[in-house]
């Protein structure tokens, strides 16, 4: 469906009997041998896996609340529900495991479970064990919590703030990270510049959403005493460390396996080993197996995000368009917790600070704040769309103040093909690479005099067309090592070195002569099958389809380490390294044996068709099925010397991946891929609408293993990276609700929204990968959201543009007006933090009615229960607690959509005849309210009154989450039906004299409680 | 999201569904293809006792053309009626308006009725029916009647269908002679709530003035509506009156405000696509009356 041409394609069949070897089939477009399964609904996912058996199905309560302290928890209902086995809570889970460790040293216990407060919503808060989900979700719904509201902190600037609430007591701040970083004279650097360029802005919080949820089966089985958990998780890596420290057991003692299918991960499944550990623990406590499988509902507003950032950037220039100088200022939102392997994503990018350029002298700041928020996790390009928003964008920037074209000041400050292996100044080593030619395909694809010519065209029609441009540097392969920069140098001495990224593989031929390949790279749709079998194939001189390609890891019999998973693009970086060391000791041993058998030296073998042959003697062969099955059938047969099987396992670490040093530099990756990205947008000025004119994405992936994978790839970093650009956001109001629960909010992007692509490819092969190849897929995710920036900040003329450019938003900013989403909590660039820890709501309205009464009779009856309770609708019972408080049940809703409310309400400020505030909160099963709001009484002529209000809300729970559209429109809708009635009992003569106030009517007038 | 338990119930009759509704009390929920309460169902948003699934009651999914009018069943699914051509050739607003209902596959599921139940400020299928002055069947043990879609949509989610009552058809007026058609909306992607859908009718009299118009408007406010716009009668039918009206209805409209578009947008909306589908409207009408 993506890109056009190649839709047009006809699907290639997997017959490739007619094709010969010694042909190779690395960097053949051979057909991905993963889609049969895929696409004839043959593929076996989580969901459909039940290992072991009595099995029972888990639901998990989650928190409504941003920032609560929970007071009491209730289970005893669930429990008793016929079906229900049991519920466990936060107390009991932190009775039986130890916090998961994280790679920040704060006084922050992260257990997978609220215990003493709730931090986000969506924060798992107990966990019920039923016979079916059915049941467990009535028993969720029995479960009764008392909550004490706190503060909530729903933005990263507000929340480093004096007087902000604190997520965690024993921190003292929500700063839970700190570093700068200075590489050569930055300072010197801006002293002598020309020009220096500012940019600050927000980007935005989203994510991928994988078509496959999370899910786990989990079962602590006893002598031994071992957590066996099946799940699509994509490591083990280093996670796996970290559930067994929460688990407090020796690491064969926590068995991960997992699913043979993955529906999609991008980085997401990444942040689903708390669930493993929550679901383990609860699997000892209750005495049975659980399964769990994520819902979208869950997912969405629980799961894991790309982390949303306040950052500055300056770049200091020659007039000549040198870039002389960087300072970097990153506010990185982690959410609620320091969630492992963070403060990973603002450090992924930090030793290629440089991106593209040569620039020496870099200045770099972290600062990392929790707020109530979910925490953050991997995502696709993880740390590099946001760190290519800054670089990339103050390039572009750079060139428009110095009156340089975009292309050509990148061109200026490229490293140069002969500089290879180039030294980073912040630490890493790129391998190979030739930037300008990869701007020059661009250029050369996007046909860019025309494009600049028709901007020039348009522009004098009056349109709104603009050009933008990105280059980027893809690091793939990851130190593990490179997490350990969020430590000072003293801190990593005293800790221990770190170095690294391990990958395995092993490559077996069994007696019957079938090839096996095993790898632990948990694919989540990459083609690592595919291409592990071209690669195999290759060496043992076989077709690819006579090799099985097994990615189920089973960390109990795989060969495994510390980096394996499927993360930071290392299948085609390191993994493939390893596939094919394994299989060149598989050949040795065959020729080996074969040239014993054939009577011929080693050398005069060859492996071609499936046959060990003596080279130019073609009738002198072996079929490497029989030399194979001789090493199980007759070992006594082997050659003198030789270990009988064929089973070779390669661990390989990429000998450059070494610890960081003291000046901070760290070779944090092993293979720089590159990307430049060119974009062309129209965009309507009456609507909007951004048209992408053009869109061409170059890529130096090394040698490319295969294409049609390489280019699902493209097009799938591309789609995320629009995604960003355009739709996707998470948007939080004041309160720190989130407002995108559902995929109505949500605006996952679709095939529709994905415009044509033109790819182009040029290859510098990698000399630190045993085939050439460098990491690959993350790709224009990193860098889409900044080229479609830049090109539309270059048709507004403007260089405040803030991510997504969603209609109204691009429109106003067309059209020069202001535009904040409804709802959403962050103010404006340069508005500075809202008052620390204020409750404010997404909900907020005013208005006014004119009433056929005087003031005084108005006021009269605004505070008489009886009318109330007369003219408001499903207000069911009254009580008055004081003076002015009281409290109320009402039943509240549209359509089916109802739900039952207790509010508390406050009357303050009462100067009758003229105004009252009113303060109040209700909650129920759809959801909660906060807010408040005033009345102002006004005599207009011929005895009546006008009466105006306005109202601040701030909705939480099921309903805020879910019922977005609906929400604003419904409290329209109560309150017109409120002054209609009022209006109506005024006009009959109603009246009243107690001064008591029906809640009910404050509940739906300011718009709390499910409104 | 797994919904609260409930009765399922699959009737065979029309009349075996009515007793079903009178007999759960206005605490019943007709499904036919489920696409917003399966979800509303999932996420416990409605709990209704039971669900009556009228799926099973084949005499609703038929079409039937009279002379001023189409009647078509209840459960009549929008992909069935994009491919019934007198359907298609008889209600050309309906024929525009339905691409841009959801998407292919949930077409194939989603009925015509279904999307009038559930009465979704945004949806196309009410905005069609309201524009062209069609009528929504309904029945109940006390008899059939037949309510003006225009009085049938009260709000967000909330029509005038009671308790006891069905929705068995709906009532599409039949091409006028000298009309054009014309439907247009705009969503942040293919298939979503549209943030505004504008749906217009407009007869061109001979002198090529407006005779007839009738300019529809979704997602707009809380429920869809059919413009003021007497005042334009007797204007030319130009792009000039088209602007005039779209600019004038913008001011008039009180829009909702969501997490996609404020009510400046969604005025803009009014104007820009109102002005679009206005004038292509009194185009294709000009057309027709000239190849008359």
């Amino acid at each position: 469906m993506l890109g056009g041409g190649r839709a047009q394609q006809p699907i290639r069949s997997v017959d490739i009997s007619g094709i010969e070897t010694p042909g190779r089939w690395i960097g053949a477009r051979y057909p991905r041998s993963e889609d049969a399964a895929l696409l004839t609904g043959n593929a076996r996912f989580i969901d459909d896996m039940e290992p072991v058996a009595g099995i029972r199905h888990a639901a998990i309560l989650r928190s409504s609340h941003a920032h609560a302290r929970i007071l009491s928890i209730d289970t005893s209902k669930a429990e008793a529900l016929p079906g229900v086995h049991g519920v466990v809570t936060g107390a009991d889970i932190a009775g039986a495991i130890n916090p998961i460790p994280s790679a920040v040293r704060v006084p922050i216990k992260f257990y997978p479970i609220a215990v003493d407060k709730v931090r986000y919503v969506g924060e798992p808060v107990a966990v019920i064990a039923a016979t079916d989900r059915y049941v467990a979700e009535d028993a969720m719904e029995l479960i009764e919590i008392e909550y004490e509201s706190l503060p909530p902190v729903a933005d990263p600037v507000a929340a480093l703030e004096e007087g902000a609430a604190l997520l965690h007591d024993d921190v003292g701040s929500n700063q839970v990270h700190h570093r700068t970083f200075r590489y050569g004279d930055p300072d010197a650097a801006f002293a002598k510049a020309d020009k220096v360029v500012k940019l600050e802005w927000r980007y935005p919080r989203y994510s991928s959403t994988p078509m496959e949820t999370y899910g786990v089966v989990a079962n602590f089985e006893r002598q031994p005493d071992r957590y066996t958990i099946w799940s699509n998780f994509q490591g083990p890596f280093i996670l796996h460390a970290l559930m067994t420290g929460a688990l407090g057991v020796p690491g064969n003692r926590l068995r991960l396996i997992t699913a043979p299918h993955s529906g999609g991960s991008f980085g997401i499944k990444q942040a689903m080993f708390p669930y493993m550990v929550l679901l383990g623990a609860c699997s000892k406590l209750l005495g049975c197996p659980l399964k769990w499988i994520e819902d979208r509902l869950e997912h969405l507003i629980g799961a894991s995000a790309a982390a949303d950032r306040a950052d500055k950037v300056e770049a200091a220039f020659s007039n000549d368009g040198e870039l002389l100088g960087l300072r970097f200022d990153n506010i990185v939102n982690v959410g609620a917790f320091v969630r492992a392997p963070e403060p990973a994503s603002v450090y992924r990018m930090h030793a290629a600070s440089n991106g593209c350029y040569r620039v020496k002298d870099i200045f770099v700041e972290n600062r990392l704040v929790v707020t109530n928020m979910t925490p953050i996790g991997l995502n696709r390009g993880y740390g590099g769309p946001q760190f290519y928003y800054a670089l990339e964008r103050v390039m572009e920037a750079g060139a428009k103040e110095l009156g340089i074209d975009p292309a050509e000041i990148r061109r200026r400050n490229f490293i140069q093909p002969d500089e290879f292996p180039y030294d980073s100044p912040t630490g890493a080593t790129y391998d190979a690479g030739d930037y300008e030619a990869g701007l020059d395909q661009a250029l050369e694809l996007a046909a860019y005099d025309d494009l600049r010519a028709a901007r020039d065209r348009a522009r004098a029609d009056g349109k709104l067309f603009g050009i933008g441009m990105a280059a980027g540097i893809e690091p793939s392969g990851s130190n593990m090592a490179y997490v350990t920069l969020a430590q000072t140098p003293e801190e990593r001495a005293k800790a221990g070195g770190r170095s690294g990224g391990l990958g395995t593989a092993t490559v077996s031929i069994d007696p019957s002569g079938s090839v096996t390949v095993k790898t632990v790279s948990t694919p989540a749709g990459q083609g690592h099958q595919t291409v592990a079998a071209q690669v195999v194939a290759d060496a043992l001189g076989l077709r690819p389809d006579q090799i099985d390609v097994v990615t189920e890891v089973d960390t109990l019999t795989s060969a495994w380490s510390l980096a394996s998973g499927n993360y930071a693009n290392r299948f085609s970086s390191v993994v493939v390294g390893a596939i094919a060391d394994s299989a060149d000791k598989v050949a040795k041993k065959i020729i080996l044996i074969a040239a014993e058998n054939l009577e011929v030296a080693p050398e005069d073998i060859e492996l071609v068709g499936g046959e060990a042959r003596v080279v130019g003697v073609p009738e002198k062969a072996l079929p490497i099925r029989r030399v194979a099955a001789q090493t199980h059938w007759h070992p006594a047969g082997l050659p003198e010397g030789m270990e009988p099987g064929l089973f070779e396992t390669t661990i390989l670490n990429p000998p450059m991946l070494e610890a960081p040093d003291e000046q901070d530099r760290v070779a944090s990756a092993v293979t720089f891929g590159y990307v430049f990205d060119l974009a062309a947008v129209e965009i309507d000025r009456n609507t909007g609408e951004i048209e992408i004119v053009k869109y061409v994405s170059v890529h130096d992936v090394g040698n490319v293993l295969n294409e049609l994978v390489v280019e699902g790839q493209i097009y799938g970093g591309f789609a995320h990276g629009l995604a960003g650009a355009l739709l996707e956001e998470f948007v939080y109001d004041a309160g720190a609700n989130p407002q995108a629960g559902t995929f109505a909010d949500y605006l996952c992007i679709t095939a529709p929204e994905v415009p044509e692509l033109t790819i182009g490819h040029f290859n510098t092969p990698s000399p630190h990968n045993t085939l050439g190849a460098k990491g690959m897929g993350d790709g224009s995710s990193m860098l889409a959201p900044t080229a479609i920036a830049n090109a539309a900040a270059d048709a507004l003329g403007t260089f405040d543009v803030e991510l997504p450019l969603t209609l109204n938003k691009t429109w106003a900013k067309a059209n020069g007006l202001d535009y904040a989403r409804a709802g959403a909590a962050r103010a404006k660039v340069g508005d500075g933090p809202r008052e620390a820890g204020a409750v404010e709501g997404g909900l907020t309205g005013s208005g006014a009615v004119e009433l056929s009464a005087p003031p005084a009779d108005v006021w009269k009856l605004l505070l008489d229960p009886d009318t109330l309770a007369a003219v408001v609708p499903g207000c069911e019972a009254l009580n008055q607690v004081g003076d002015d408080s009281f409290t109320a049940q009402v039943t509240i809703g549209v359509a089916g959509i109802k739900g039952v409310y207790n509010a508390e309400i406050d009357l303050k400020d009462k100067v009758g005849p003229h105004s009252v505030r009113l303060v109040g909160k209700a909650s129920g099963a759809l959801g909660f309210g906060e807010g408040e709001g005033r009345v102002t009484l006004e005599a207009v002529g011929d005895g009546r009154t006008r009466l105006s209000y306005t109202y601040r809300a701030n909705v939480g729970g099921k309903v805020a989450a879910v019922g977005q559209r609906m929400l604003g429109t419904v409290t329209k809708l109560l309150i017109g039906q409120f002054f209609r009635g009022f209006d109506r009992r005024l006009k009959s003569g109603g009246n009243g004299d107690n001064g008591a106030v029906r809640p009910g009517f404050f509940r739906r007038l300011f718009g709390g409680g499910g409104s | 999201m797994k919904p609260v338990a409930f009765e399922y119930c699959r009737p065979d009759t029309v009349e075996e569904a009515l007793d079903l509704l009178k007999e759960f009390g206005g605490d019943a929920s007709i499904i036919s293809g489920g696409l917003s309460l399966g979800a509303m169902l999932n996420m416990r948003l409605v709990r209704p006792k039971a669900l009556i699934d009228i799926n099973g009651l084949s005499e609703l999914a038929s079409a039937r053309a009279g002379d001023a009018t189409i009647a078509t069943g209840t459960l009549v699914r929008q992909a069935a009626a994009m491919k019934f051509p007198e359907l298609m050739s008889g209600v050309p607003l309906l024929a525009k308006a339905l691409p841009n209902v959801g998407h292919y596959q949930t077409r194939s599921r989603g009925t015509l009725g279904g999307s009038v139940a559930h009465a979704d400020p945004s949806a196309e299928i009410p905005l069609t029916l309201v524009t062209l002055a069609g009528a929504v069947k309904l029945r109940s043990p006390r008899g059939s009647r037949d309510v003006p879609a225009r009085e049938f949509f009260h709000g967000l989610l909330t029509t005038d269908r009671r308790a006891d009552e069905m929705i068995t058809g709906l009532t599409w007026p039949i091409r006028r002679e000298f009309t054009g058609y014309a439907f247009d909306e705009i969503a942040q992607r293919h298939g979503d709530f549209a943030i505004a859908a504008v749906a217009v009718a407009a007869t061109v009299g001979g002198d090529g003035t407006i005779a007839e118009l009738s300019f529809g408007l979704g997602g707009v406010e809380d429920r869809p509506l059919v413009a003021e716009t007497a005042a334009f009668v007797g204007k030319p039918a130009t792009d000039a009156t088209a602007a005039d009206i779209a600019n004038t209805v913008a001011e008039a409209v009180d829009p909702m405000v969501d997490l996609q578009a404020n009510a400046d947008y969604r005025r803009q909306l009014v104007r820009v696509l109102g002005t679009r589908s206005l004038s292509a409207a009194f185009a294709e009408a000009a057309e027709l009356r000239e190849s008359a």
